[in-house]
C-alpha cells in the first residue's frame, strides 16, 4: 500500500513527482492491469528557414503531454493526454483499462514501488542556454545560402536548421524511473538548377544528437561546395536506361538501401506481423559472408544515439548480421512480451501521442576491406549510386529507392552523370549480392517514418558494390 | 475551455503583453483506434490533442508565430511572448496579412457529426471484418495492416480584427491490408481503406471485398519486360500523380522557384483538351471538407485546368496580394504560410472529340499496363523538375487475359503525361483524395526485371 505522501497534483518537469507517479501506477495494477508505463514529455524546439538571401521564418514551438500504456496479457492500451495533472493521468488509466475490459481485478503482477530515479539529464540541463541563438543561426544559414550562389544557373537556394529539445520522464511498474534531456540538431542545404529545359537539384543534410555546440563546428562551405557541384553535375544529365546492372552503392546516406530494405524486416514489430522473411532465420544465412550488420544508440553524438530509449532501457550495441549470419533482431517490450526476443534498448516514439515500438538507432553495415576504387574498377558495365533520395518498403518487402545522383560506370571507370533512376528489389534476394564492402564507413543523420511516428536515426555504410539489382529509368 | 474561451483568454493575454494585432488557428480532436491480430485484440488507442498555433505581428508589422500544445493560461501567453519574439525575424520581403475574405460569410453545410461507437464496437466491427477477410479465401494467411477508427475534432481561426469561425466534424476510417500466400510463390499483399463521417457510414463488407479481391487478383503474377507501354491510370493512382504535381497549380511554389509553372504561366496548354481539373474542397463526398482554410478564407471550388489550359493558380493571403489576385482558401497556417489543395475533382471536357474511346479498361481487348496503385511517392518524384519513377500494383493486359505484375517500376514526366492522354473515361469513381475517371496515357516507360 502507498505510504508517502502526494507532495503534488501535476507532474513538474525538474521537480519530485515519485510519489504521484507511483501512486497512478498502484492505481492501474490496482484494476488487474499486468504492466503500467507512463511517458511524458516537455519539448521546446526552434525552426529557422533561410531562402536565397533572406530568413523567412522562424518558428518556435513547444508543448507537453502523457503516454499511458497498460498491458494485460499479450494486449495493450495506450491512450496520451496534454493534461498533466494527476486526476487527468488517472483518467487516462481508467480509460486504457476500460478499453482494454479488465474486469478482473485480481493481481497477477506485483508492483514494488519505483527503483532510484535514474537521472541522465543532470548534466544536460546547461544545453538549452548553450544551444546557437536565433541570431547565431540566421547569420550562419545567410552565409551558406550566400555560398551557394556561384553561378545565375542556380534559381533556388535554401538552408534550414531544426532544434528539437525534449525533456522526458518514464515510469513503470517494473520499477522503471527514469528521466533524461534530448538534443537534436539538423541544417540542411538544398539547390535547384536549371538552364533551358535543363533542371537538376541538390541537397544534403546534417545532425547530431547531445551537442549543442554542433552547428557551430558545422562546415557550411565545405557543404554548400558540395551541394553546388552536385547539381552542376546533374543538371544535364541523361536519363538513366533501366535494367539490370552491378551497382556501388556510395558510403553515408548509401546506408538507406540498408535500412528501409533489411533493417525494418529485422524489427520485432514485423515478425509479430508475419511480415518479415527473417522470422525463422535467426543463426542462418541471410546475406553475403562480406556483410556485417550493426545497431546501436551509443555512438557519441550520432543522430540515433540515446542515454535511454523510450521505454527506459539503455540501448545496446546489436549486432544484426554477422559475416552474413542473422544474429539479433531490433526488440522492444512489447517485442519482447509477444515475439520472445530480448529487448535491446530500441524502444523509441515520435513524441507521447506513440506507444514505443522497436525501432532502429544508428544502423550500418560494418567497414570491409576494399577500397572504392576496388569496387568501381570490378565493374564493366554499371551504375556508380553518389547520391541517395528517399525510399521505402512494401508490405512484401519489396523495396525501391530513387538515387539523386548518379553516375555510369563503364570498364572500372565512372562515366557518365544520369538522372531518374530508382534500385528496386527485395531484401531477400539483394542482401546475398552485396558481393563487396568498402573500407570508408561513415554514417549520415535522416528520419525514419513508421508505426511509433518519425523518429531521428543515423544510416551507415562503406562502399557497397551490389552484383545486380534492377534499375528503373526511362 | 471552448473554443470562443481560448479567443477571449488570447485576447485579455495579448492586451496584456500590448500586443495589437494576432491570429491564432487550434484544433482539439478526441481519437480512437483499435488494431487485431487473428481475432485478438492487439492495440487500443485514444488520444486527446489540442495544437494552438498563434501569430503576432509587431510594430514594423513583421509577424512572428509559436505553435503549443499548452494551452492554459500560462502556455498561451508564453506563447504570445515567443511569437513576439519571432516576429523580430519576420519576412520583411513579403509581408502577411490578415485574409481580406476572413469574416466573409462561410457555407456551413450539415456537419454530419455522429457520436462514438466507443472502443468496444470498434474492436467488434475489426474482428468481424478479419475474419471475414481471413475467410474469404484460402491464400488468405493473415490482415497485417489492419486498423479501425474514430475521430472527433474541431477547428477555430480567429483575429484580432473580429474574425472568428469554428467547426466540428467526426471521422471514421477502416484500412484492411491482406497477405495472400501459396506454395513456392512469393506472398502478395494488397488492401483498401474505407471513410466515413462516423463508423455507421463505413461500407465494411464492400472494404473487405475490395480488399480480399485486390489481394487475390495479385496471387498469379509475372514478370514484365522493361519497355514502353500503353498505360491505363486507376482513378486513385492518377489523383495521386496529379497531387504529387500539385505544385503546378500552386502559387506557393511558383515563387518559390520550386514549381514548373510560372506567373505568366495562365492560359498555357498542359493537356489534351478534354481534361479538366478542378480543386472541390467542399464536394459532398469529401469526408474531410473544412469550411476555411488557416487563413481563415472560405474554402471555394476552383477550375486549376480547363480544357487542357492552367485556369488558376491555388493561393494563400500572400500569395494572392503579389499575384493581384484574392485568395482562394488553400493557405495552411504557419510561419511560412503554405498552400496546398483539398480534393481534386477530374473530369472529361465538353471537347472530348479526339479521344479513343474504344480504350476502355473493362472492355479493351488489346496489350497495356493497368495502374492500380502508385506507391514512394515521397522517393520517386520530382516535383520542380516534373519528373516521375514510382513502383507500382498493376497488372498487364494481354491477349484477353491479365495478369499481376510482381514488381516494376513507371517513368516519365509530368508534362508528357498530361499531352499524351488519349482517353478519358465516363465514369468518375470516388476516392479518398478525391473523384477522378480512369485515365489512358500513350506510351510511358515500364522497368521490369524480365
Amino acid at each position: 500500500m502507498l505510504t508517502s505522501q502526494v507532495k503534488s497534483n501535476e507532474i513538474i518537469f525538474g521537480g519530485c513527482n515519485k510519489d504521484i507517479l507511483e501512486e497512478i501506477i498502484f492505481y492501474g495494477m490496482g484494476l488487474g492491469a499486468d504492466f503500467v508505463e507512463i511517458f511524458i514529455e516537455n519539448t521546446d524546439n526552434s525552426n529557422v528557414l533561410a531562402e536565397e538571401d533572406f530568413i523567412t521564418s522562424v518558428s518556435p514551438s513547444f508543448g507537453r503531454g502523457a503516454g499511458i500504456r497498460i498491458f494485460k496479457d499479450k494486449k495493450d492500451g495506450f491512450v496520451s493526454t496534454n493534461d498533466l495533472t494527476k486526476n487527468g493521468l488517472m483518467r487516462s488509466v481508467s480509460q486504457a483499462i476500460e478499453m482494454l475490459d479488465i474486469t478482473d481485478n485480481k493481481k497477477r503482477e506485483v508492483f514494488n514501488g519505483l527503483d532510484r530515479h535514474r537521472d541522465y539529464s543532470l548534466s544536460k540541463k546547461k544545453w538549452i542556454n548553450e544551444v546557437p541563438s536565433i541570431h547565431e543561426i540566421s547569420e550562419k544559414l545567410l552565409v551558406s545560402t550566400k555560398y551557394l550562389k556561384k553561378n545565375n544557373k542556380i534559381i533556388t537556394r535554401k538552408g534550414s536548421y531544426s532544434r528539437n529539445l525534449q525533456e522526458i520522464i518514464i515510469a513503470s511498474s517494473d520499477g522503471t524511473y527514469v528521466s533524461d534531456i534530448r538534443l537534436h540538431q539538423t541544417v540542411g542545404l538544398n539547390v535547384i538548377a536549371s538552364d533551358a529545359q535543363y533542371r537538376s537539384s541538390g541537397s544534403r543534410r546534417f545532425g547530431s544528437s547531445g551537442m549543442p555546440h554542433e552547428f557551430r563546428l558545422w562546415d557550411h562551405e565545405k557543404a554548400a561546395n558540395d551541394v553546388f557541384e552536385s547539381s552542376m553535375n546533374m543538371l544535364y544529365a541523361d536519363y538513366v536506361d533501366a535494367g539490370q546492372m552491378p551497382v556501388v552503392l556510395a558510403n553515408k546516406f548509401g546506408g538507406v538501401i540498408f535500412h528501409e530494405a533489411c533493417g525494418h524486416l529485422l524489427e520485432t514489430t514485423q515478425i509479430e506481423r508475419g511480415t518479415t522473411p527473417f522470422e525463422n532465420k535467426l543463426n542462418e544465412k541471410i546475406a553475403h559472408e562480406s556483410v556485417t550488420a550493426i545497431d546501436e544508440g551509443i555512438s557519441e553524438g550520432s543522430f540515433g544515439s540515446l542515454s535511454v530509449d523510450d521505454e527506459g532501457m539503455e540501448p545496446e550495441k546489436s549486432v544484426l548480421i554477422k559475416d552474413g549470419i542473422l544474429k539479433k533482431f531490433i526488440s522492444d517490450r512489447a517485442g519482447e512480451l509477444r515475439t520472445g526476443h530480448k529487448r535491446t534498448g530500441s524502444g523509441r516514439r515520435q513524441n507521447y501521442s506513440f506507444a514505443a515500438a522497436s525501432r532502429m538507432r544508428n544502423t550500418y553495415i560494418a567497414k570491409g576491406e576494399h577500397s572504392k576504387e576496388d569496387l568501381i574498377n570490378s565493374i564493366s558495365d554499371g551504375l556508380y549510386c553518389k547520391s541517395m533520395g528517399g525510399g521505402s518498403v512494401g508490405a512484401t518487402g519489396q523495396f525501391n529507392f530513387a538515387v539523386e545522383e548518379g553516375y555510369l560506370i563503364k570498364n572500372g571507370k565512372l562515366t557518365n552523370p544520369v538522372k531518374g533512376a530508382t534500385l528496386i528489389g527485395e531484401a531477400k534476394e539483394v542482401m546475398p549480392k552485396i558481393s563487396m564492402c568498402g573500407n570508408d564507413l561513415e554514417l549520415a543523420p535522416g528520419f525514419c517514418g513508421s508505426i511509433s511516428g518519425s523518429v531521428n536515426v543515423t544510416v551507415g555504410q562503406p562502399h557497397i558494390k551490389v552484383d545486380s539489382i534492377t534499375v528503373g529509368g526511362r | 475551455m471552448n473554443s470562443k474561451e481560448i479567443t477571449t483568454q488570447i485576447s485579455e493575454a495579448a492586451d496584456s503583453l500590448n500586443l495589437k494585432k494576432w491570429d491564432y488557428g487550434a484544433s482539439f480532436s478526441n481519437d480512437y483506434s483499435v488494431q487485431v491480430d487473428k481475432g485478438e485484440a492487439k492495440q487500443l488507442k485514444a488520444s486527446q490533442k489540442q495544437i494552438l498555433t498563434i501569430r503576432v505581428w509587431n510594430e514594423s508589422n513583421l509577424v512572428g508565430i509559436t505553435t503549443t500544445s499548452d494551452i492554459s493560461e500560462s502556455g498561451i501567453k508564453k506563447a504570445l511572448n515567443q511569437a513576439n519574439i519571432a516576429s523580430d525575424f519576420g519576412n520583411k520581403n513579403e509581408r502577411t496579412e490578415f485574409s481580406p475574405l476572413a469574416k466573409d460569410p462561410i457555407e456551413v453545410k450539415d456537419s454530419k457529426k455522429r457520436n462514438p461507437v466507443g472502443i468496444k464496437k470498434l474492436l467488434t466491427l475489426l474482428r468481424e471484418a478479419e475474419v471475414q477477410l481471413l475467410e474469404s479465401h484460402e491464400s488468405i494467411k493473415s490482415v497485417p495492416y489492419n486498423g479501425l477508427s474514430e475521430s472527433f475534432y474541431e477547428r477555430v481561426y480567429a483575429n484580432s480584427d473580429g474574425a472568428f469561425r469554428s467547426y466540428a466534424k467526426s471521422q471514421a476510417a477502416l484500412y484492411l491490408y491482406a497477405r495472400a500466400e501459396e506454395k513456392n510463390k512469393k506472398p502478395r499483399s494488397s488492401g483498401s481503406v474505407k471513410l466515413g463521417y462516423g463508423v455507421e457510414d463505413i461500407d465494411i463488407d464492400s472494404c473487405i471485398k475490395d480488399a480480399s479481391n485486390k489481394t487475390i487478383s495479385h496471387l498469379n503474377y509475372s514478370s514484365i519486360k522493361t519497355d514502353k507501354y500503353l498505360i491505363c491510370f486507376s482513378p486513385e493512382s492518377f489523383l495521386t500523380i496529379i497531387n504529387a504535381f500539385s505544385s503546378m497549380f500552386n502559387a506557393r511554389s511558383i515563387l518559390d522557384g520550386v514549381s514548373l509553372s510560372n506567373k505568366k504561366s495562365i492560359g498555357e496548354k498542359l493537356s489534351t483538351e478534354a481534361l479538366n481539373i478542378y480543386d472541390d474542397g467542399l464536394h459532398e463526398k469529401n469526408i474531410s471538407s473544412s469550411p476555411f482554410d488557416g487563413e481563415g478564407t472560405p474554402t471555394k471550388r476552383i477550375c486549376l485546368i480547363n480544357k487542357g489550359r492552367l485556369e488558376n493558380f491555388l493561393h494563400s493571403e500572400s500569395t494572392a496580394r503579389i499575384f493581384k489576385t484574392m485568395p482562394t482558401g488553400h493557405a495552411g497556417l504557419g510561419s511560412k504560410v503554405s498552400v496546398s489543395p483539398d480534393w481534386i475533382v477530374v473530369e472529361k471536357s465538353e471537347e472530348s472529340s479526339n479521344l479513343k474511346t474504344s480504350l476502355d479498361h473493362s472492355t479493351y481487348e488489346g496489350e497495356f499496363v493497368y495502374i492500380e496503385a502508385l506507391n514512394a511517392i515521397h522517393a520517386g518524384v520530382r516535383a520542380s523538375q516534373g519528373s516521375f519513377s514510382l513502383p507500382f500494383d498493376g497488372w498487364l493486359y494481354k491477349n484477353g487475359k491479365k495478369i499481376s505484375i510482381e514488381s516494376a517500376t513507371v517513368a516519365g514526366d509530368i508534362k508528357y503525361l498530361l499531352k499524351n492522354i488519349v482517353n478519358i473515361e465516363s465514369n468518375q469513381e470516388v476516392t479518398t483524395s478525391g473523384i477522378s475517371p480512369h485515365i489512358w496515357v500513350d506510351e510511358l516507360s515500364i522497368t521490369g526485371d524480365a
